[in-house]
């Protein structure tokens, strides 16, 4: 396979070195046509894929670069302080980074199993009259803008939550620290449910996608050798590892980034606490509610710190992201697909 | 190389399309002088924005010549651009800090147009009667200091009314506000511990009570759908969602009931203090009618103005809107400025120059 690709370059290559020279080959007029659209098509597409790079570079440097005070007056002790004070000019990302990791923790704590038994079920067991229909309702949900999932948190999840089901959980689970405290509907726990609502169709499509891609002779296989359909499942899943945490992980990038719906659930208190019942704070959300008037160079400048602090960690889980689905591809094109 | 003719040709191309585009940008307004058509640019505070827009619409079918384009972007933002002269005016609830004044290019003046009340609403189902709080009771739950809703705070003013023993879930605003800056103003006059601990802004360090919810709607929605609630909203919100609203013990020691007669009766009280640059915080003011808990909004605009036809047109509309506009602002259920506050207004827009001659004489 590969002598013969080589092969076919070098040959071409040849055509083209005679092409040029002044031969009465009848094809000579053709090749000496100078071409355009070629270069030009390469050209324009390489300058859109340089500009989108640069982009992200500048807004990266805009973003260093505008968040320098801050940067001089508090140093790396930035990410450690947990107060945020605009009238004293006393600023911190803690609490922030807190609420920011801790709601989108629980959000794939619950995402992540029912999106890998959605993805099971529509792969390995639904037939594809059912699997297809399923899948594209579940997309669908990907597609509510998030300010509508607030509202629906705010009025509808939160006070259920509030009434029926965190007392609940209060008497059966109160004796822990997770669990404790005055609650009123908003606060970690119901942004993280909100969020696994969100990053679920993610999770599911891309862990169907990677499913899917698995070659249907693995299973076959493993049915052959004597295993049951679980077992044979286990093994589809052991080899989609990867892509399932790739999966995961753009999950997880959705739900670090999500500003609106959890705005409006979180309860905005920057605090650290270990109760799940009580108000925290994301960073999206601080810049959100914050950027348009805060007043005071250093105080605007904080904030774009913390955007800084957002940017690379969405930045780095984006980058895991990227390597573990360019693994499974790798892999997939080493099994001879394509 | 040839490639490279080809980027040139292309970057060529851009450059002949974006220079004939730039010149259609700029060519508005090029009739004769007496009807020359100006559009003036605005953005701020967003409390005012239904009122300043039916003014916009309303102004501008009597005097065609005049646009106007008000983005309600938030006080901060609104002092930010009239100091960048990005915008021709400004709009703010809270009057610019001496520092913001002296980092202005050009000296700015502020303009009262209406007042805001900020109200305390709330949802306790189980209480029928006008709920009536003190200041002391108001910065004690804010504080964290008052947690229950049967606390002695709440109860001593409400004699013969039966509080639930439940906790006080208090909501205020998260994203930076004129209104939160009305309200935390207040707190730091009536309650030293507040001023030491916290202050005066549009963004503090609140005490680690309550949720925070976002925008006048946010806060709005929060009361509403939690039972035993507590928060505070511009009059116009809780009065549109049919939200009750407490009445308030004012500095003469009485309890006044938020409305647009109130509002006016406290900027009326603090108009004799009133300072020569209208920069003035109404809150907690003395009078017995006066409703302590509200604040001018203002206009803000360059003394000096750079172009003759925009700084004519604004002063003629700032003229309007204080005479025929301050009649639509109670429909709209803005309070209107009292009498006092009005002449002082007139003085200031007569004051506007352009090239040291005033561009309004009568």
């Amino acid at each position: 396979m590969e002598s013969t690709l080589t092969e076919n370059a070098a040959g071409s290559g040849g055509d083209r070195r005679r092409g040029r020279g002044p031969s009465s080959s009848p094809f000579s007029r053709l090749n000496s046509r100078p071409r355009i659209g070629d270069p030009l098509f390469k050209w324009t597409t390489g300058l859109f894929a340089v500009l989108v790079a640069g982009l992200a570079a500048l807004i990266m440097v805009e973003m260093a670069v505008n968040s320098k005070l801050p940067f001089q007056k508090f140093g790396f002790s930035f990410l450690g302080r947990s107060i945020w004070d605009p009238v004293a000019e006393q600023f911190g990302a803690l609490p922030f980074i807190y609420g920011t990791v801790i709601s989108s923790l629980i959000s794939l704590i619950i995402a992540v199993p029912v999106s890998l038994g959605v993805a099971i079920f529509l792969v390995e067991k639904a037939p594809r009259a059912l699997s297809n229909p399923i899948l594209f309702i579940v997309q669908l949900l990907a597609a509510i803008p998030s300010v509508v999932f607030g509202l629906w948190g705010v009025f509808v999840l939160a006070p259920t939550l509030r009434e029926s089901v965190y007392p609940k959980m209060q008497s059966a689970l109160g004796f822990l620290p997770l669990f404790q405290g005055n609650q009123n509907g908003l606060g970690l726990l119901t942004s993280g449910l909100i969020l696994s609502v969100m990053v679920l169709p993610i999770i599911t499509a891309v862990t169907t996608d990677v499913l899917r891609s698995v070659p249907g002779a693995q299973r076959e296989a493993a049915l052959a050798l004597g295993s049951t359909k679980w077992e044979a499942t286990l093994i589809v899943l052991q080899n989609a590892k990867s892509g399932i945490s790739g999966a995961i992980i753009l999950g997880l990038g959705r739900a670090i980034g999500e500003t609106m719906a959890v705005t409006m659930l979180i309860g905005n208190r920057a605090q650290i606490s270990p109760s799940l019942f009580d108000p925290s704070y994301t960073i999206a959300s601080v810049i959100a509610n914050e950027f348009s008037e805060a007043a005071g160079e250093i105080y605007l400048q904080s904030l774009v710190e913390l955007g800084l602090i957002l940017f690379l960690i969405t930045f780095v889980i984006n980058m895991l992201a990227r390597l573990l689905v360019w693994s499974v591809t790798r892999g997939e094109g080493r099994g001879g697909h394509v | 190389m040839r490639i490279y003719k080809w980027t040139r040709t292309i970057f060529a191309g851009i450059l002949i399309i974006g220079l004939a585009i730039l010149p259609l940008a700029g060519c508005g307004g090029s009739g004769p002088e007496a009807n020359r058509e100006v559009t003036l640019q605005g953005a701020g505070a967003t409390f005012p924005n239904p009122l300043y827009q039916k003014w916009f619409s309303e102004y501008n079918k009597i005097t065609p010549a005049a646009k106007f384009d008000y983005q309600s972007i938030g006080s901060g933002g609104g002092i930010k651009q009239i100091s960048a002269k990005t915008v021709d005016f400004g709009g703010s609830d809270a009057p610019m800090k001496d520092d913001e004044l002296k980092a202005a290019p050009g000296e700015i003046l502020h303009i009262p147009t209406v007042l805001g009340a900020v109200v305390v609403t709330y949802n306790l189902p189980t209480v029928k009667t006008e709920l009536m709080l003190t200041a002391d009771a108001i910065a004690g739950i804010y504080l964290g200091h008052v947690t229950k809703w049967n606390d002695a705070a709440i109860a001593s003013s409400n004699p013969g009314v039966s509080f639930p023993d439940t906790a006080i879930n208090v909501v205020r605003r998260s994203d930076a506000s004129g209104t939160s800056y009305v309200w935390t103003d207040y707190l730091s006059k009536v309650s030293s511990e507040w001023k030491e601990k916290i202050g005066a802004a549009t963004m503090v360090n609140w005490p680690p009570i309550g949720v925070a919810a976002k925008g006048n709607e946010g806060v709005t929605g929060q009361v509403k759908s939690t039972p035993n609630s507590l928060g505070y909203v511009e009059l116009l919100y809780a009065e549109q969602n049919k939200l009750p609203y407490a009445t308030v013990k004012n500095s003469s020691g009485q309890f006044v009931k938020p409305s647009l007669q109130s509002v006016t009766a406290a900027a009326a009280a603090a108009a004799g203090q009133m300072p020569d640059d209208l920069r003035v915080s109404i809150t907690n003011a003395p009078g017995k009618d006066a409703y302590p808990i509200s604040s001018f909004t203002y206009f803000l605009v360059y003394k000096n103005q750079d172009n003759e036809a925009k700084g004519t047109a604004l002063v003629n509309f700032l003229w309007w809107a204080l005479h025929d506009g301050e009649k639509m602002a109670t429909d709209l259920l803005y309070a209107s400025l009292p009498q006092e506050v009005t002449a002082k207004a007139e003085q200031k827009i007569k004051s506007i120059t352009y090239q040291g001659k005033p561009l309004r004489t009568s």
